[in-house]
């Protein structure tokens, strides 16, 4: 029999290995970048919620305060979705025969919940703690962004490990004073190291020295 | 020749096909995300194992958190035999000030404004009318009714007959020692609100240019 291949193949042959060796890398570099990504994280995707409510509205214009609302934030680690009684305080008489409503009035009624969407999330294994960054001045827009100007609620951080890890080694570029916390429109001074670095020790923040970044304060 | 080459190369395959099964394993335990999602609830978690969809629980009728028993019914209620009571039940001072007037921005000043004219954006919008804290009636009213209305909200007219509720109650948000503070703070806005130049110490009118 004679030969089927020309000599030449096994320069393919070779050259062919070479090119399944890139390919398996850029297909693991590929993944990466997918997992990373917004659109895996979903960062910056606006969600349809049963209830049409708008933060915009509601924070932006009406001028309220995230704890009329979200009671719970400054005194446990979860911030609480506002009760249907809470939204029934003012639609019991404003609107109160909008269809947009309808949900709520119901849920008021009987007692089921609305089912909101659910769009921040940290993994199982990971505990977060809303209360202890509130109270030492790291304010809500640090991590959820400028939630007064959103109609829809989305998420702006990765909510990555690395994300946690940036603020938690140099907490002074990002710390505030306690009372702007809740301010969405809050604008970092330009001396803000210098700033930061006088609230972190008035706050007490980092104390202990790396219990920021010791694996078990979120790994419990 | 050819039988001498394929000996000496043996042993670097046999360690790449090992190294691939390792590598593999490993691959496939990354997959896991048991752990991303463990069996346990978490706050807002749904849950199948109740008919209501679940994991949070109501409350037991009648089950109370260890400080939410009710022994001091004047801290509580603000009332006395059921009529407002006019003295607090601990003494005031600057922080309690402060931290009324902290509440009283957070859950009051929405409807009723920051100074309590009753005057706010939600008032500019209609159709809910809230009380200015500036009238003689409330001004003249004991302190303890403050605290109530927190307590119990306010009803327009009488429930019974046509009435409803104009004003929620703020207890499950509002606890009672600040409830009690925001109503030293609002006795603190109709004093500093109606102020005459009587009030002002001696020693700082030239500050007026008087
Ligand atoms: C009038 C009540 C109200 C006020 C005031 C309010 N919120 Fe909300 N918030 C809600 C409701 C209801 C939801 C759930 C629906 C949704 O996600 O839009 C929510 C959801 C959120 C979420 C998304 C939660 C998730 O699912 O991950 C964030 C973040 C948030 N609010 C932040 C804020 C911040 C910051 C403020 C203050 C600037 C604020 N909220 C003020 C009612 C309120
Ligand atoms: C402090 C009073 C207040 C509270 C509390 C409140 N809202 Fe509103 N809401 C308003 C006002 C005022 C408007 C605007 C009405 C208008 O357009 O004039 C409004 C409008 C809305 C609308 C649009 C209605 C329509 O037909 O256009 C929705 C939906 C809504 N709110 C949902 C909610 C939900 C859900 C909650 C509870 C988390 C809530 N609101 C709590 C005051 C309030
Ligand atoms: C340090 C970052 C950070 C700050 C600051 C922060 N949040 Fe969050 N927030 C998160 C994370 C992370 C989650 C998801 C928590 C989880 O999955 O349990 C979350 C979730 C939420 C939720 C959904 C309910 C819940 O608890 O899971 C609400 C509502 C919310 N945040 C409101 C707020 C408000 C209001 C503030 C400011 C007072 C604030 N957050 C400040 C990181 C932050
Ligand atoms: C913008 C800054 C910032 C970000 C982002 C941030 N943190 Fe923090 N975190 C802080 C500060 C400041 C403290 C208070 C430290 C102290 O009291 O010493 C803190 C404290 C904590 C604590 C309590 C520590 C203890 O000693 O018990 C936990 C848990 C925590 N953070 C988890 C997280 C997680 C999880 C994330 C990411 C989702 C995160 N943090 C993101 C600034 C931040
Ligand atoms: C400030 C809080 C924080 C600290 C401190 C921290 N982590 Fe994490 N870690 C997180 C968060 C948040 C995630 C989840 C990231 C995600 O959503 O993919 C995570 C995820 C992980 C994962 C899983 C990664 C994956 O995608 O499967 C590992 C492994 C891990 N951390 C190890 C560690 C080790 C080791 C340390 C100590 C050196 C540590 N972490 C310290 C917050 C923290
Ligand atoms: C959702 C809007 C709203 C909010 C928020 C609100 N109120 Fe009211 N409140 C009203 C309305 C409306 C009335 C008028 C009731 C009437 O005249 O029928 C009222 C009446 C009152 C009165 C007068 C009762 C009387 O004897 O006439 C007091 C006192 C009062 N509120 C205190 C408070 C305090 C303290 C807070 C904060 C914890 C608060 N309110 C928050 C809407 C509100």
């Amino acid at each position: 029999m004679g030969q089927i291949f020309p000599r030449n193949a096994n320069l393919l042959i070779r050259l062919s290995i070479f090119a399944s060796l890139l390919l398996a890398v850029e297909l693991t570099l590929i993944l990466g970048v997918y997992f990373r990504s917004n659109y895996f994280r979903q960062i910056n995707v606006a969600v349809q919620q049963p209830v049409p409510y708008s933060h915009q509205l509601h924070v932006g214009v009406l001028g309220m305060d995230c704890r009329y609302c979200h009671v719970a934030v400054d005194k446990s680690w979860a911030a609480n979705i506002p009760a249907t009684e809470t939204c029934m305080t003012c639609h019991s008489q404003i609107k109160s025969d909008s269809p947009k409503l309808t949900l709520v009035r119901e849920s008021y009624a009987t007692g089921q919940p609305v089912d909101w969407i659910r769009i921040h999330k940290v993994p199982d294994f990971v505990y977060f703690n809303h209360s202890i960054h509130v109270n030492k001045g790291i304010g809500c827009s640090e991590c959820h962004g400028q939630v007064d100007t959103m109609a829809v609620v989305w998420q702006v951080q990765p909510l990555y490990m690395g994300f946690c890890l940036n603020c938690h080694r140099n907490p002074e570029k990002y710390i505030r004073p306690r009372d702007e916390v809740y301010n969405m429109g809050y604008v970092h001074p330009a001396d803000q190291l210098q700033v930061g670095a006088d609230l972190v020790k008035q706050y007490g923040v980092n104390n202990d020295k790396n219990q920021l970044t010791n694996c078990s304060i979120c790994h419990r | 020749m050819q039988t001498l080459r394929s000996r000496r190369s043996q042993s670097v395959p046999r360690l790449v096909r090992y190294a691939s099964i390792g590598l593999l394993a490993m691959l496939l335990t990354a997959c896991h995300t048991d752990m991303y999602s463990q069996p346990k609830f978490q706050t807002y978690e749904p849950s199948s194992f109740f008919a209501d969809g679940r994991s949070t629980r109501p409350n037991v009728p009648g089950t109370l958190a260890v400080d939410q028993v009710k022994t001091d019914t004047y801290l509580n209620t603000g009332l006395i035999d059921g009529q407002p009571g006019d003295v607090m039940p601990f003494p005031v001072t600057a922080d309690l000030l402060a931290r009324g007037q902290q509440q009283f921005t957070i859950y009051c000043s929405v409807c009723h404004g920051v100074a309590g004219f009753g005057q706010s954006a939600i008032a500019d919008r209609g159709p809910i009318v809230p009380a200015n804290f500036h009238q003689q009636r409330l001004r003249d009213i004991p302190i303890g009714h403050f605290v109530d209305v927190i307590t119990n909200g306010f009803y327009r007219g009488d429930p019974n007959n046509g009435g409803y509720q104009s004003m929620y109650s703020y207890a499950s948000r509002v606890k009672p020692e600040d409830r009690w503070a925001i109503a030293a703070y609002i006795r603190a806005l109709q004093l500093s609100q109606n102020a005459t130049v009587d009030d002002v110490p001696p020693e700082e009118l030239a500050n007026l240019g008087r």
